[in-house]
């Protein structure tokens, strides 16, 4: 299909929307009606046709816009974006990578002409045609890692793997749930992951380590993390927390099923194979709980996630304090009715909401 | 999540291939070269990786580590360089015996327990015998980036040097070669004496030669990190033994030329696995129950894993006693 990309913001008049098309497709990320830490991964290897898990990179409606929004927040922080000397080789890996899976999975949208190591890049979403030489940084306008993840929505971690340990050597973080690559650059896996409560105990980090370090050019892996948001913002950062951790006290029975969004991130990693690094791109779904609650399924089982969540997730995931305004919002969309497993959101199939 | 869940299958990703090219480089040392079957290029690699190569000798079917060693920027192709070893569980006779351009055979994808240390302000290789392939793409790569490096290659005679008089005529200034026939040695301590700082070295040959450079490394001060080796071993032979796998609710026989992991596929049990040569860890197994004595033979558990009798690497190691009963 044609995809119509959206003209929309992710600050100031939020004039973000999700289409139908969006939701319907939205990576909801609970397959039962509760949850609890888990390494959930599975092979990235497509998925059912117009899925977001079909195509390697996924590309949506809001793909301009979001560029856009990376392209404000950069000017105003270029620290956003960072890579150490020695992953220069990584940057390149990652715009191969994109540009050969984008070129091929979205031939419409962009095209990839190599003749040797002269290449021709074309964009048409964003109005880009571009030859330049791979492997030589002088003939791009930035180094490729940047290069390439302007023009690629989600965030990007690239990680050196030296020791038997990843390192946050490099990276792209501008739509991230409340971390900073700044603070983080340069970190192995256990130090960027030690705030995370209740993990480290239950031997999750340990275990998920052995299995990225495994993870094999060719058999890329995916999984799906979730938090919330208050109004349909991309950055939040700790950088600018001054600027949004306060909106989340602007919640009210009237605005929330329109101001309170489910954020979920599919994570995707992929073993880079010129230089050996682990990439790992975190995409970021916005959807209004007004929206989510228009699937029946996900209405019933999203209060029940919220509902039953352990104090401590709820506190890390910055919602405690929003929990009550969001339980009796929810609680009108669950009459009880049992749910069918798994994420999908099964409308043929579902009872509608019999209250 | 579960989108579309599937059990990943053992071992890398699988490339068809076809031999292009059979190329004896000396008495012990034949180098084979694979197009991909498809017509396609091969995926790009980073230097010190390896591929397992898939032989269908008769009704066995034999898995072999082995470093590629052509240019990691030449797409085109894919090369390693087999030592024969008459002594051998057959791998390598197969290759110099059976193998001709044309044949169809499998390989997997690269695998790298060997990558360079991009940091590295310069890399120090030392290589024994057949010990020099992984940095024949190492050198490769580091000359397009204009990377610092230099070699060190112990050699049994000038004709079992293999690719010696190649790397010494490309690049003089750079490699160094000793042969033992002619009673020369990497002058190893004053080697390591007085690197520049950031330095990197590393070093694929015979137990003996890892062994002496990492306890040289290290009584010189060195970091352990900045030591990096790479060995596979091959499965050694002994007595046959008996194994019960409860996840799989069978009891299996391990032949004395056979691996246990090798005796477990041929027994249909999808064991994972990546290098075969006791250094990934991939195929570690939990141990339910044991009477008798694990012959630990791998590189990745370590002394305690190997002292507790919890754990098995089932690629190189077996078992002599009574009862063997594994978690797989």
């Amino acid at each position: 299909m044609t995809i119509q990309f959206n003209n929309e913001t992710f600050r100031d008049d939020y004039s973000f929307r999700n289409s139908d098309w969006a939701i319907k497709r939205f990576p909801f990320p609970f397959h039962e009606d509760s949850y609890m830490y888990s390494v959930n991964m599975e092979q990235h290897r497509g998925g059912p046709e117009g899925s977001v898990y079909e195509k390697r990179f996924d590309v949506d409606e809001h793909y301009l816009s979001e560029m856009q929004d990376r392209a404000i927040v950069l000017a105003e922080d270029p620290l956003r974006c960072q890579s150490l000397p020695h992953m220069t080789l990584a940057g390149w890996d990652t715009l191969e990578l994109i540009m050969v899976s984008k070129s091929e999975d979205y031939p419409e949208l962009f095209e990839l002409h190599r003749d040797g190591n002269r290449w021709r890049w074309v964009n048409k979403p964003m109005k880009i045609d571009h030859t330049f030489t791979f492997l030589d940084e002088t003939t791009l306008p930035c180094g490729p890692l940047e290069y390439i993840t302007r023009q690629t929505q989600g965030d990007f971690a690239v990680l050196d793997q030296r020791d038997e340990m990843l390192w946050m050597d490099a990276g792209m973080v501008t739509t991230q749930a409340d971390w900073s690559l700044d603070f983080d650059i340069g970190m192995n896996f256990f130090e960027w992951h030690a705030p995370v409560p209740l993990a480290h105990e239950m031997g999750i980090f340990k275990r998920a380590l052995k299995f990225l370090l495994n993870v094999q050019q060719g058999a890329p892996a995916r999984r799906l993390n979730w938090t919330m948001t208050v109004n349909p913002l991309l950055d939040t950062s700790p950088e600018n927390y001054h600027k949004w951790g306060i909106q989340k006290t602007t919640l009210t029975p009237e605005n929330i099923g329109a101001k309170q969004h489910l954020r979920v991130e599919l994570q995707t990693f992929f073993r880079l194979p010129r230089s050996n690094a682990l990439l790992f791109p975190i995409r970021c779904y916005l959807i209004a709980f007004q929206d989510i609650v228009t699937v029946p399924k996900w209405g019933r089982r999203l209060h029940r996630v919220v509902r039953d969540l352990p104090e401590e997730l709820a506190t890390y995931k910055g919602f405690i304090a929003n929990r009550p305004v969001m339980l009796d919002y929810l609680s009108q969309y669950d009459d009880g009715l049992p749910t069918s497993p798994g994420v999908w959101p099964d409308l043929e199939t579902e009872p509608p909401l019999a209250k | 999540m579960s989108a579309a869940p599937q059990k990943a299958k053992a071992g890398a990703e699988k490339i068809a291939v076809t031999v292009s090219a059979v190329v004896p480089l000396n008495d012990l040392v034949t180098r084979f070269e694979f197009k991909r079957t498809d017509g396609a290029e091969f995926p790009p690699f980073s230097a010190g990786a390896h591929t397992v190569v898939e032989m269908q000798d008769g009704d066995r079917t034999r898995l072999n580590p082995y470093s590629l060693m052509s240019d990691p920027a030449d797409r085109s192709i894919y090369a390693i360089s087999v030592r024969r070893d008459d002594q051998g569980r057959g791998g390598s006779l197969f290759m110099h015996q059976k193998v001709k351009v044309g044949d169809a055979m499998t390989l997997t994808y690269p695998v790298n327990l060997f990558s360079l240390d991009l940091r590295a302000k310069k890399h120090v290789f030392f290589a024994g015998g057949i010990g020099i392939t992984p940095f024949k793409a190492m050198i490769a790569q580091l000359e397009q980036s204009n990377g610092n490096w230099e070699l060190h290659y112990a050699c049994r005679t000038p004709a079992l040097g293999t690719y010696a008089d190649e790397l010494t005529n490309a690049y003089p200034n750079k490699v160094h070669v000793y042969y033992d026939d002619q009673n020369q040695v990497i002058p190893l301590e004053d080697l390591l004496d007085g690197q520049p700082l950031g330095t990197h070295v590393y070093v694929c040959g015979p137990t003996g030669m890892i062994d002496w450079v990492h306890a040289t490394a290290a009584a010189h001060g060195w970091p352990s990190e900045n030591v990096h080796s790479e060995e596979f071993l091959a499965p050694q032979p002994g007595k046959p033994f008996e194994v019960r796998l409860c996840q799989s609710d069978i009891t299996i026989q391990v032949g004395e030329h056979e691996s246990l992991l090798e005796a477990m596929e041929r027994c249909g049990v999808d064991a994972p696995f990546l290098c075969r040569g006791g250094a990934c860890g991939q195929c570690e197994t939990d141990v339910v129950e044991a009477e008798g004595d694990f012959v630990h033979r791998d590189h990745w558990l370590d002394d305690e894993d190997h002292a507790s009798g919890k754990k098995i690497m089932p690629c190189v190691s077996r078992f002599v006693g009574k009862t063997l009963v594994l978690d797989r």
